[in-house]
């Protein structure tokens, strides 16, 4: 009985959006958007900042928009929180961790008539399009403020785990502060954990203890920077802006930014004029911004303010050829001038300088 | 400070949550009582210490409210399995998801707060001992009463009338019963020690480790406090030594990763897991049986009419 009538249901739906398929580019008065988040809202970090781009998204349109959103969604059980906002009425979806990848291409088949956005995949439907950020063009410039204020000679790095966009992360931090300071050293610590508080907190300690007195981080709680306010060092905020938790500390924060993409996409679909596309923007697309300089000589401040200025206008790549390999060997240069994006996305390996070998 | 003597204050700082919280567990568990909620209370603790602390702005408002969350979690799990002598695995892993909801909801309005660090107690003059002296005479309050408790509780067990009887009631209830002795009564305390326990816990970790709330913080600390009173073999001084082994081996880990030594970190963040495996066959090779463990432990009490 009651498969049959969950039968019913998708029939009904399947018949209802075929119906209304018709209709998909026309403009709408009321549009309704739906939120998936992979962590609490109050992570301060990665969830936390997808939802200040929801709240965007409702004073943007007041009265045209209503939006809602379901926190803590594990990746595993994905699927029936995605289906459950598709069949409350939701226009616009957005699914915001890696691995609701397949959840939600498998709902968007199934809804052919409402829109999805999945961050940080790579697969894409007629009704699912895809955005990502290029967080390593913040950690350059983090790395040039780090290459330069360091008085140890050794930066630090708390990473969560060695994947391609960590590693690429790493890299692009290196290769800035060697731009400024060639013989600058790296610690990297993998905390193989997202968020852990006190367990990333002890790994940026192991990492100030040995020396290190710049510490970058890839994990998601300001447990990292609190630790180097605590010891009187330098750190950087991640995601979003920390400087509540290390105000001596943190020099500055790279800020994950989707509020501009969110009211955009949301103003795509009000219009009707939403399509199924790739972003991966940066500096440039405002989705990576880098919160007010601080704590640091004006002669550093500047270099950070000229560098970002170059990324935005496109005169920099932090990943301009040639690129170095560990094994002193030139990496193919598949880009424009640069490493390509899938390049970028897939990084592997350690540029020359990092003593330090990838955990395989 | 040298490297080493960091290190070892690092170790120390990891240690300290886990003990009190296993210490409270090991209590439950002698009396025969299997609380698996220590997650959820560690959390509650967490949360409402945290909250309590910011509110008032006193550290000591703020552990004094995270052990009452989590007594008065285990006094909802109290509730449940002495009772209605409801099914304890059942009722603990329902008391570890309740707790990570709850603790959400009540720290939610102190999510970005933060807390000035709890000095050190500095004792002067034993403090300036090389190597020993910051380690021994220079750590927070809650260190010290860890070791306190940990001393106190084995007295207690070991030397006390008291303390026989909880044992004997955790051998076998039965029998107990029939002596006339209070199973209900002394199972209550000793479950609600145990909630007070892994609420000082998350106490400590809020208020001193990471001085910030954020939902789930405990990350499984309370998980490894269990393991840590299976792997003592419901020995007080056997988690002090365990607890330490386990906290030594988090942060050498990451120190060895920072030292470069070429181990992959994955391998080196398991480690932890394998010494506790290896200490519990070591353990059972050594007594050559089943180990420790509480007769009616686990068992719900329904006395014969």
């Amino acid at each position: 009985m009651f498969s049959a009538k969950i039968f019913g249901a998708l029939v009904g739906a399947t018949v209802l959006a075929l119906s209304a398929s018709g209709a998909v580019a026309q403009p709408k008065d009321k549009v309704k958007v739906g939120f998936i988040y992979v962590g609490p809202v109050g992570d301060h970090g990665w969830s936390y900042q997808h939802d200040q781009g929801r709240q965007a998204i409702e004073k943007a349109f007041p009265g045209k928009v209503t939006t809602t959103f379901v926190e803590s969604v594990p990746e595993a059980d994905s699927e029936r929180a995605i289906e459950q906002l598709a069949r409350t009425g939701h226009d616009l979806i957005f699914t915001t961790s890696f691995g609701f990848m397949e959840p939600t291409l498998k709902v968007a088949k199934k809804y052919p008539n409402i829109k999805f956005e999945h961050a940080t995949g790579f697969k894409r439907a007629p009704n699912l399009a895809t955005y990502a950020a290029k967080f390593h063009e913040g950690r350059y410039i983090i790395g040039q403020i780090a290459g330069k204020m360091t008085k140890s000679g050794t930066i630090g790095y708390v990473g969560a785990f060695p994947i391609p966009e960590v590693i690429a992360g790493i890299n692009a931090f290196y290769l800035g502060a060697q731009s400024v300071n060639p013989s600058v050293k790296i610690k990297i610590v993998f905390a193989n954990t997202w968020y852990d508080p006190a367990k990333e907190g002890d790994a940026a300690k192991a990492l100030l203890d040995q020396g290190v007195d710049m510490l970058a981080q890839h994990t998601d709680s300001p447990a990292p920077i609190q630790a180097a306010e605590a010891r009187g060092k330098f750190g950087f905020g991640q995601a979003s802006d920390m400087e509540r938790f290390a105000p001596k500390a943190q020099l500055t924060a790279i800020v994950d930014n989707w509020s501009d993409y969110y009211v955009a996409r949301t103003k795509a679909v009000l219009d009707g004029t939403w399509k199924s596309e790739d972003t991966w923007g940066g500096i440039n697309a405002h989705m990576v911004v880098m919160s007010p300089y601080k704590n640091m000589p004006d002669d550093v401040k500047k270099l950070a303010q000229d560098t970002e200025a170059a990324i935005k206008s496109g005169q920099l790549n932090p990943f301009k050829c040639p690129v170095i390999g560990q094994d002193g060997k030139e990496i193919e240069c598949k880009g424009q001038g640069a490493l390509s994006d899938e390049q970028v996305l897939g990084m592997n390996f350690y540029v020359k300088g990092i003593e330090d070998k990838i955990p395989q | 400070m040298t490297t080493f003597e960091a290190i070892l204050l690092t170790i120390v700082t990891a240690s300290t949550p886990l003990l009190i919280a296993a210490l409270g567990e090991l209590v439950t568990e002698r009396s025969g009582v299997l609380n698996l909620g220590v997650e959820g209370m560690m959390v509650m603790g967490a949360a409402c210490s945290f909250a309590a602390a910011v509110t008032f702005d006193s550290t000591l408002i703020g552990v004094v409210a995270g052990m009452l969350a989590g007594a008065l979690m285990a006094a909802l799990f109290a509730l449940l399995v002495l009772g209605f002598a409801a099914n304890q695995t059942g009722s603990g892993l329902a008391l570890t998801i309740l707790g990570l909801g709850l603790s959400g909801l009540i720290g939610a309005p102190f999510v970005g707060a933060r807390r000035d660090p709890v000095a050190p107690i500095d004792i002067p003059g034993l403090s300036d001992i090389p190597v020993i002296g910051r380690l021994f005479f220079e750590q927070d309050l809650f260190v010290y009463a860890s070791i306190v408790l940990t001393i106190l509780v084995g007295l207690y067990l070991m030397r006390t009338r008291s303390g026989l009887t909880l044992r004997s009631i955790g051998e076998n209830h039965t029998s107990a019963n029939a002596l006339g002795l209070p199973v209900w009564r002394v199972r209550f305390w000793a479950i609600l020690f145990g909630g007070a326990c892994a609420g000082l816990a998350g106490a400590y970790l809020a208020l001193v480790y990471t001085r910030f709330w954020s939902p789930g913080m405990t990350a499984g600390r309370g998980w490894i406090a269990l393991a840590l009173v299976v792997f003592a073999a419901w020995r007080p001084g056997w988690v002090l030594v365990g607890a330490y082994i386990f906290g030594a081996a988090t942060v050498l880990q990451l120190h060895a990763q920072a030292a470069q030594f070429g181990v992959p970190s994955q391998v080196l963040s398991a480690v932890p897991y394998l010494a506790t495996i290896l200490a519990l066959l070591l353990l059972s090779i050594r007594h050559g049986r089943a180990i420790g463990a509480p007769g009616s432990l686990g068992v719900p009490f329904v006395p014969d009419r």
